[in-house]
């Protein structure tokens, strides 16, 4: 075999925009969080358990969900993480900020785990179990930004 | 429910690397097809059709069934693809399984591929994700599994320490296997003094990125033993999903596999796994899943995962090796990772896994996972199984 450079071709800065449709049950979850800071869960007439994000069908037991419940806005660690690697976040193109708090919050009153960001200022607070709040950004955008992270509450 | 038996006649593998610009894609995938075709002693012509995959979005294009025809030989064949995310080599097995045992094709062709190197692995994993609710806070296949360590270490006390030893073993048992990329041992403080990437992640304890292909061949009982004196024979096959949104997961366990395993285990008539199973080639990611998924199989009890790897059991010589290969740890090229545990499996069943050999192996296992918590898997049998 010939023995040659290997070339490689980049592809430069490729851009692929989307528009995601989240749905009535997603739209009203972000209209709640937007105009009156509250979550909002959806409850399975079968199994009872509370889903948060709200979506129309539990997956287990595969029937329609309709009855809307108020979740939080307090709650619990469910489990977390803390990111200490830099890595180019693919949504906005650009290094994500290290270290952050990847907390899955069990809101007072739901069943499932909210994904977020957690403070990790202060990491010896931040455990499975600790108790947390959501702290708001002062801009309405009706989206999951509207919640800035949750904080470890003593 | 299986018309006629199935069993692998036949494996092939490229010598697995972190880069291989000397090839595209094609021409990877032609590596391990003409492999797998000389070690079967068989021509491209004689095969049926070509099940090919790899995990969309790692090479910037996709539809590999369309132009892959140079190196899968799909040339006027039915090829079909199948991708399911990390579990994409897993399914394609159980897909050339369903080929062969449901009468349509006596002799199948599958392909697992991937040229990590070609996109940031990251940024890739993440579109497998839900953009609104899943990947604000996502850091890729990292962060998953770190939120899963967490939750199993606050339920049962295990450590890194322990997460560590699991590392040592692959690594160890990866020296052993020419096709692996990771081919050096490593030590319990050093996997410990790696970087820490998500807590309690450090670097030596995650899988690497790697461009790489397998290709297995599937044959009815028909044409099986007239290819080879030694087919693995497919016992079953399972498969589980439970996932809508990450924050569904019953975190700190794999409910999947435990689903599975029983699945696997009733159809095969295995009752006590430790002792009936000889080998398992676990798609293990990260070292903490060696010791939590162990227990989902229903291998040790819960709790108990630590203590049965400390105890020597899944090294070499022990009483139930896992990852004879080197495992994932080791290697990792993903859309054919889960296909190279098939095929390992399928090795140790023959008899034709050179200095990672496994002494007498009957019934093999090998499994495929998702990073949506998703299992694939595979009973292997020296035996042919009941129908």
């Amino acid at each position: 075999m010939e023995n040659i450079e290997y070339i490689i071709i980049e592809s430069g800065k490729a851009v692929q925009p989307f528009n995601y449709s989240v749905g009535m049950y997603g739209s009203k979850f972000f209209h709640e969080l937007k105009n009156n800071r509250k979550f909002v869960g959806v409850r399975c007439p079968k199994c009872k358990k509370v889903y948060v994000p709200p979506r129309k069908v539990c997956g287990d037991c595969f029937v329609e969900m309709k009855e809307f419940v108020e979740v939080g806005p307090k709650g619990t660690i469910g489990t977390f993480t803390i990111l200490r690697f830099a890595f180019i976040d693919p949504e906005t193109g650009t290094q994500k900020p290290i270290p952050y708090g990847y907390g899955f919050i069990k809101l007072d009153g739901a069943d499932t785990l909210f994904q977020h960001y957690i403070d990790v200022h202060d990491e010896s607070k931040v455990k499975i179990g600790a108790r947390v709040e959501p702290v708001f950004s002062d801009e309405k955008k009706g989206n999951i930004k509207d919640i800035l992270y949750f904080r470890v509450i003593d | 429910m299986a018309k006629r038996r199935v069993a692998i006649v036949g494996t092939g593998q490229t010598h697995h690397r972190s880069h291989r610009p000397d090839v595209n894609g094609q021409e990877l995938i032609h590596e391990a097809v003409t492999r797998a075709l000389e070690d079967a002693d068989l021509s491209i012509k004689n095969i049926d059709a070509i099940i090919i995959g790899n995990m969309d979005h790692f090479e910037g294009i996709n539809y590999v069934d369309c132009w892959s025809i140079d190196g899968s030989g799909g040339y006027h064949k039915p090829v079909i693809k199948l991708t399911t995310g990390g579990t994409t080599g897993s399914t394609l097995a159980i897909g050339g399984y369903h080929f062969v045992a449901s009468g349509m094709f006596d002799k199948v062709l599958i392909i697992g591929w991937e040229k990590n190197s070609e996109s940031d692995t990251t940024g890739a994993i993440t579109t497998a994700f839900d953009p609104v609710w899943d990947r604000l806070v996502f850091a890729g296949a990292i962060s998953g599994l770190a939120v899963e360590a967490q939750s199993y270490m606050a339920k049962y006390g295990a450590t890194d320490r322990d997460g560590a030893r699991v590392s040592v073993r692959d690594r160890k048992h990866a020296c052993n296997n020419p096709h692996a990329q990771l081919r050096k041992e490593v030590t319990l403080e050093e996997v410990l003094a790696s970087p820490m990437l998500a807590d309690p992640i450090h670097l030596l304890d995650v899988c690497p990125r790697t461009d790489g292909a397998c290709a297995v061949i599937m044959a009815s009982e028909d044409y099986a033993e007239k290819i080879t004196s030694t087919p693995d024979w497919i016992w079953a096959t399972a498969n589980r999903h439970k996932y809508t949104y990450l924050g569904d997961v019953n975190w700190g366990e794999l409910d999947s596999m435990a689903e599975a395993s029983k699945d696997l285990f009733k159809k095969c008539g295995i009752t006590e796994p430790r002792k009936q199973i000889d080998v398992i080639e676990m798609y293990q990611p990260y070292s903490f899943a060696g010791i939590i998924w162990i227990e989902d199989m229903g291998i040790v009890p819960r709790g108990k995962g630590a203590e049965y790897i400390w105890s020597g059991a899944t090294d070499m010589g022990g009483e139930l090796p896992i990852n004879p290969s080197g495992g994932v740890i080791a290697c990792n090229p993903i859309g054919a990772t889960g296909l190279i545990r098939c095929a390992e499996a399928a090795l140790q069943v023959m008899g034709k896994a050179e200095a990672r050999q496994v002494p007498d192996v009957n019934f093999a296992v090998s499994t495929g996972f998702g990073g949506c918590m998703w299992t694939d898997m595979l009973l292997h049998g020296k035996k042919k199984p009941n129908l």
